[in-house]
């Protein structure tokens, strides 16, 4: 033995928790499906009774009563509803849905070491039992007291042929029976039949036993028996009749609501907290990697081990020529390659798809939509992109403000909406897409935009603009994120009191991010969070531009065309546009844009259709080379920011490409500044 | 020393179950699911099986009464890992032909204690 077993409790402590936030997304988003269908769907209700169980009987065996407790009465309402005892009712599904609230702050709690007051619980608990029409249980009773008297038992255990079959063996029952105490065993073989007639697969013996010790109890003996119950006659009888028998005690009766504080358990439970600061690292430390990357990393070692069998040739020479030196060199080199592909893939385990933020939508958004009386439906795009763990954990607090923003001031009453000729139910979209080595999030919104004339309104009473001065073109993005701006004319509960923007942006810029408005009055607003990603490995389409390759991401490509001269108009004498169905497209020469002097376009022009800003641009290019995958390397780390450019690459010979940033080429050649956010 | 195979879906109390079998020095063996539980148990023979009752696909009832059917299983044992307290629940099992129960939560002490009656 190894390790004690507390120790293993410990270790899978952390595994239970993953487990169980995962479980508790699963009842959520299960109770929010079933509100829908009102209560109809019995899929729907066992996935939902499984995972309560599952929280309910791993929290039990882990020592979190407090978690078991909840878990437990939650569990018990949805059996009602399994078992069709009960319809699911709007009251017991909201309930339901607090009672999701309860167990995540619990879990919340013992992972950082603490562990909630059980009051709050058991007060939560009654609740939900009257819902289920119950009236509150006493506590259940607890054990009688152990009493250190011997006790001597007559047992008769006959058990019926056929048990062995269940995979019952009536010696080990006996074992057990003899741990108890002193057994004086008789065996009963008179229906044993002839030889010849034996069937090995019946029992024919019956046995009588006299116990007697200081752990036998009649309790200890049906606790032994109790999986044969139905497979043997048990007669369990006192062997001698004693006068000092110990007395039963019988759990006092009391009302609910004095026992939480009268139970000394409950004191117990709320010291035991401290002892779990270890187990909360373990939770926080783990990550769950998808097998694909670990396959990388594999390869990635695979190749380390080549280079080093490279290397080691080298050495078994005694002789250093200038062949071997430059084998060496060679060697090195490409050690020094796999080294740091091997940092990469490490930093890429670190990754994981934003779907861990996103989940939580869901529920808040309807949450918050009941609160405020507001219709809404949120969609939710792009939640396998991938984005490093430390930023994911980072992002969840901006994004709640964000959506509760929308939700609170962006987002009009079906009132209001149906009076501006929209539909009732407003929409929030919340989504996430690699651009060039960012990751975008987005939050937006189809409700009133944000008014121009009240920003600079409220800028000037703010005095962040003075009374007489001109506002500034971008009015709106330079004043919504100044520290306690906000427009909302009566501060609610749910989004705050103007401590918002100037955080989210705060946060995000902590992160190396920035954020971005775009709204339109009676349209809807759209906050966009830019999140480096410098590991970021994309999909890339390498072309050719004079002498030199670029990487275009693949998502940012919309089609490629061969360019036919008289579908080119001229416009104000130097821009040049493209007829391409019914659309003009703007015609950008790259190797002008690239700066490369000597660059001509050739005859056989062909002209990259790619999306900049949601509108297409033209991107004249020389030649289409391999799509492949990239892994985007960050100029500013290595060198400047370049406009135009959102960072570069290794190809496989080893070279530079730079990988174009359509959106950034698209506003430079648009004229708008490609830096424009709300700075 | 025993061979024994733990099913549930649920890692962690898998793994609980699983980790305090070994430190008695059983030899054991993981299956996430009812199937997978099957088909192993068509290969290789156990001295004891415990598995949960509640899994998503072949619930625990299913995967006791699909292993009575092989003939090497008709009287291993077999214990089913629960939380109910259900005595129909309890019934049920037997009747599906498992050899008892383990009730959850359990510490593994304890659990070590309860396997005893069915292993040598």
């Amino acid at each position: 033995m190894s390790k004690s077993l507390s120790d293993i409790q410990t270790e899978l402590l952390g595994t239970f928790f993953e487990e169980s936030l995962e479980g508790l997304q699963q009842l959520e988003s299960g109770l929010l499906a079933l509100e829908e269908s009102k209560g109809e769907n019995a899929d729907t209700i066992n996935d939902v009774f499984r995972a309560a169980h599952s929280i309910k009987g791993g929290a039990g065996s882990f020592g979190l009563s407090e978690v078991g407790t909840l878990g437990h009465a939650m569990e018990s309402m949805l059996e009602d509803f399994r078992s069709r005892r009960t319809v699911p009712t709007r009251e017991m599904l909201a309930a339901l849905l607090e009672g999701v609230d309860w167990l995540r702050n619990a879990l919340d709690a013992r992972m950082a070491g603490r562990s909630l007051p059980i009051d709050g619980i058991h007060a939560f608990c009654e609740q939900l039992e009257t819902l289920r029409g119950a009236a509150p249980k006493p506590e259940p009773a607890k054990e009688h007291p152990v009493t250190a008297q011997a006790l001597a038992l007559s047992i008769d255990f006959l058990p019926v042929p056929r048990m062995l079959e269940s995979g019952n063996e009536p010696m080990r029952l006996l074992r057990e029976l003899s741990r108890l105490g002193t057994a004086r065993t008789t065996t009963d073989v008179s229906k044993l039949p002839p030889l010849a007639e034996i069937d090995p697969s019946l029992c024919y013996f019956s046995w009588h036993i006299e116990l007697e010790g200081s752990d036998v109890s009649k309790k200890a003996v049906e606790d032994v028996f109790c999986w044969v119950d139905t497979d043997a006659e048990i007669r369990i009888e006192p062997l001698v009749a004693r006068s000092d028998e110990p007395e039963v005690v019988l759990p006092p009766v009391v009302g609910p609501a004095v026992v939480p504080a009268l139970n000394p358990l409950h004191e117990a439970k709320a010291t035991f907290a401290t002892a779990g600061e270890a187990r909360a690292d373990n939770a926080i430390g783990s990550i769950r990697v998808g097998v694909d990357k670990i396959d990388l990393l594999m390869n990635m070692v695979g190749e380390l081990v080549i280079t080093q069998s490279m290397l080691g040739v080298i050495d078994d020479e005694s002789r250093l020529d200038s062949r071997r030196i430059e084998q060496l060199r060679e060697g090195l080199g490409l050690l020094a390659r796999n080294t740091r592909s091997l940092q990469e893939s490490v930093m890429r385990l670190r990754s994981v798809p934003i779907s861990v933020v996103f989940s939580r939508f869901p529920r808040l958004v309807h949450d918050l939509g009941q609160q405020l009386g507001k219709q809404v439906e949120l969609k939710v795009n792009g939640q396998t992109t991938e984005i490093d763990k430390t930023v994911v954990e980072k992002l969840g607090d901006p994004l709640v403000h964000l959506v509760r923003n929308s939700l609170d001031h962006g987002l009009e009453t079906p009132e209001l909406r149906r009076a501006a000729g929209k539909s009732e139910i407003g929409v929030i979209e919340i989504s996430a897409y690699h651009h060039g080595g960012d990751v975008v999030v987005e939050v937006r919104d189809d409700g009133r935009g944000i008014n121009r004339e009240r920003v600079i309104e409220r800028a000037r009473q703010l005095g962040i603009l003075g009374q007489n001065e001109a506002p500034p073109e971008d009015a709106i993005r330079d004043f919504i994120f100044a520290p306690g701006f906000s427009t909302a004319t009566a501060v609610t509960d749910v989004s705050g009191r103007g401590v918002g923007m100037d955080v989210v942006r705060r946060n995000i810029r902590a992160l190396g991010g920035d954020v971005f408005v775009e709204t339109t009055v009676g349209k809807g607003t759209c906050i966009s969070m830019r999140l480096p990603l410098t590991l970021a490995i994309i999909d890339g389409q390498l072309i050719r531009v004079g002498s030199h390759a670029y990487v275009v991401p693949l998502l940012s490509i919309i089609e490629s065309v061969q360019v036919e001269p008289k579908r080119v108009s001229k416009f104000q004498g130097t821009h040049e546009l493209y007829r391409l169905r019914d659309k003009l497209i703007p015609m950008i020469e790259l190797g002008q844009v690239l700066g490369m002097q000597s660059w001509q376009r050739s005859e056989e022009s062909l002209m990259m259709i790619v999306e900049a800003d949601n509108a297409p641009i033209g991107l004249l290019v020389d030649e289409l080379l391999a799509q492949q995958q990239v892994v985007v390397k960050s100029l500013e780390t290595n060198y400047d920011r370049v406009v135009g450019l959102s960072g570069a690459t290794i190809l496989g010979d080893g070279s530079v490409a730079f990988i174009l940033d359509t959106t950034a080429i698209g506003r430079l050649v648009r004229g708008t500044p490609s830096g424009a956010h709300a700075a | 020393m025993a061979k024994i195979m733990t099913v549930d879906d649920s890692v962690s109390l898998r793994r609980l179950v699983a980790s305090a079998l070994k430190s008695a020095g059983h030899d054991v063996l993981e299956a996430d699911s009812g199937q997978s539980a099957l088909s192993v148990a068509q290969t290789t023979s156990f001295d004891l099986i415990i598995s949960d009752l509640n899994m998503p696909g072949m619930d625990g009832l299913t995967l006791v009464g699909q292993l009575r059917k092989l003939p090497a299983y008709r009287s291993t044992p077999i214990l089913i890992l629960t939380t109910e307290m259900d005595p129909t629940k309890k019934q049920a099992a037997k009747a599906a032909g498992a050899t008892g129960w383990l009730v959850k939560p359990f510490d593994p002490t304890q659990l070590l204690a309860t396997i005893r009656k069915v292993l040598d």
